[in-house]
């Protein structure tokens, strides 16, 4: 995990998350995507991307996340190659972009297809122009496709009568047309239902539970908290943090809730056990777990007489973590 | 799923280009406003058949409608000489202005690099499909011609505009003749089109650029002051088709002409690659 920006998160060994399947054999070493100093200056001197350093391990659902203008569309199109970046380097797969393109399915800014060509259609389309897929059993790679996102029905539907989710989904149907190492989705549960957002995590995790890794962007932290296995939060361009999801929270340590009317004197034993931070505020008193074992906590607190009324361990969620590392709000509405 | 699976290349990029030529053809020669293009273009020279055959029965024209009156392939000479100057340019520069600028336009351009088709290949192929779509309305519109022709006038030896007179034979031959070399002269429009394409996002205006752009040339053509310039402007070139009906065909004028479109290929093809293969692709 590295840390640029106020220095609250302390560096760790590389640890793999309990969630991510083996990574499969990489010449690269393990890592999916890998960028060092990449940078992009647009024309009018704004810079778009400042000195990212980020690597993906194969294997992981990596949550690229960020308020919106914060640099994560220009750097996907970068690592994509539809951007040229103006400093630094960047690698997918550890192969040439232009090799290690076939292996990598995307959805960049939401879906875009020939409106008056069905589904289907569409599909064939752009997998004609993969140059590792043969023309033979091309129809056959598009129904599997279809199938796969829940599209059968409407394969032969011209793209204009397709529904936003719909347009999602086929949009993630063209990223899984041939077998892929690495999907790459932007925003991809943009403008979908609750339903639809679950359905898209419910393929992502299927994607990864087949070993393919996916890179996926996203302005909302809570669905990224609830599936991946690491994340990288960027801010004005600039990577604030990254690091498995367990890294990112251990860095703002979980606080402990005590809720009780005996205030000063919990306070005092919770400041004597050596827990940090100890704020009392009307009912509750609530400091920093740090390393310690809260149910000891809670025995040590009744064996002195303390009326406990409640206990909780609050996580600090990936918008807290976002908060304290760049002492802003993270602004949904961009 | 297997890696090995995933970065297997079939056999040749030959296969490759060749697939996404077919898919890029495809979608040219079923899209509705193409078809419409090239429907209107070919009903022009049956038009003028049948508007030739009420005035000619008259028997008071002259010149090249009473040639037309009296044999069936002068019809596709007279509809070439109507349509060459702006009405086919303006479809073919509605297909190949639409090249790139229209992917960019609905978004389709990241997926199809992303996919991926590779810039050069990608411009190859838009290109290619221009041409083709050139030659195919060239010969939509001599094929109608020379269908109406045979219908309306009667067919047999044609008198070439230089007097002499030649076979059906080898009338139809030069008619082909005709046909190849508005294609290339499309081809050569094509290209300032493609390469316009390159430079906005919205397909319209490279069409209307490409369009201003044979009207202003049209223009300089008619001023006798810049009669020196006239031979650098395609539309200067593309009507020298006639020569093909004079006997001894002028072949050194022809050569140039295809020369003057060969060199506007390769500065436009040039124009397009430069700026499209470095261009940063933010639609």
């Amino acid at each position: 995990m590295t840390v640029e920006s106020p220095a609250e998160l302390t560096v760790r060994a590389p640890e793999r998350a309990p969630a991510a399947p083996p990574a499969a054999e990489d010449p690269a070493g393990g890592a999916a995507i890998v960028t060092r100093g990449l940078t992009k200056r647009f024309r009018g001197g704004q810079v778009a991307v400042d000195g990212l350093d980020l690597t993906v391990p194969a294997g992981s659902v990596f949550g690229f996340l960020g308020p919106n203008g914060s640099g994560k569309t220009t750097t996907i199109r970068m690592l994509l190659g539809l951007v040229a970046p103006t400093g630094g380097t960047h690698e997918l797969l550890g192969l040439p972009l232009a090799r290690a393109l076939p292996a990598v399915g995307a959805v960049v800014e939401g879906p875009a297809f020939y409106p008056y060509l069905s589904g289907s259609a569409n599909l064939l389309r752009f997998d004609a122009a993969n140059p590792a897929a043969s023309g033979r059993d091309a129809a056959r790679r598009v129904g599997r496709a279809l199938e796969r996102v829940g599209l059968s029905a409407a394969a032969g539907k011209r793209y204009r009568a397709y529904s936003l989710g719909m347009r999602q989904r086929l949009a993630i149907a063209a990223a899984l047309l041939t077998p892929r190492r690495l999907l790459v989705l932007d925003e991809p549960t943009n403008g979908l239902d609750p339903q639809g957002t679950r359905e898209v995590r419910a393929l992502v995790k299927e994607i990864a539970g087949d070993g393919t890794t996916v890179f996926v962007s996203s302005h909302l932290l809570a669905e990224v908290e609830q599936m991946c296995t690491h994340a990288g939060i960027m801010s004005h361009g600039r990577l604030v943090a990254h690091g498995t999801l367990t890294e990112l929270h251990a860095g703002r340590s979980a606080r402990l809730r005590v809720e009780t009317p005996d205030l000063a004197h919990a306070a005092g034993i919770l400041a004597s056990l050596g827990l940090a931070d100890v704020r009392a505020a009307g009912e509750e008193v609530t400091a920093e777990l740090g390393e310690h074992a809260p149910d000891r906590v809670n025995a040590e607190l009744v064996r002195q007489g303390v009326a406990v009324r409640g206990l909780a361990v609050a996580r600090p969620s990936l918008e807290e973590v976002f908060v304290g590392l760049t002492g802003e709000g993270f602004d949904v509405d961009g | 799923m297997s890696t090995a699976e995933a970065l297997v290349l079939p056999a040749t990029r030959t296969s490759v280009t060749w697939r996404l030529l077919r898919s890029e053809l495809a979608l040219t020669f079923r899209r509705p406003r193409n078809l419409v293009m090239m429907a209107i273009l070919a009903a022009v020279p049956i038009i003028i058949g049948v508007v030739i055959r009420l005035v000619g029965s008259e028997g008071d024209a002259g010149g090249m409608i009473a040639q037309t009156a009296g044999n069936s392939l002068m019809l596709t000479v007279v509809s070439l000489f109507v349509l060459v100057p702006l009405l086919m340019p303006v479809a073919v520069a509605v297909v190949a202005g639409d090249a790139i600028a229209g992917e960019a336009g609905t978004g389709t351009l990241r997926y199809l690099l992303t996919a991926p088709a590779g810039r050069g290949r990608l411009l190859a192929v838009k290109y290619l499909n221009a041409v083709l779509f050139g030659l195919a309305l060239t010969l939509t519109v001599a094929t109608a011609a020379l269908l109406t022709g045979l219908v309306l006038f009667p067919a047999g030896d044609v008198t070439l505009l230089s007097g002499t007179t030649i076979s059906l034979g080898e009338g139809l031959l030069r008619v082909l003749a005709m046909v190849g070399y508005v294609a290339a002269g499309m081809a050569a429009l094509a290209a300032v089109a493609v390469a316009l394409s390159t430079f906005t996002e919205v397909a319209i205006g490279a069409i209307a650029a490409t369009v201003v752009l044979i009207i202003v040339t049209q223009v300089l053509r008619a001023i006798p002051q810049l009669d020196w310039l006239a031979p650098y402007l395609l539309p200067t070139r593309w009507t020298g088709f006639d020569g093909l009906l004079r006997d001894p065909v002028p072949m050194s004028e022809i050569w140039q002409s295809l020369l003057a479109f060969g060199a506007y290929i390769v500065l436009f093809c040039s124009l397009a690659w430069a700026r499209f293969t470095g261009k940063d692709i933010t639609s």
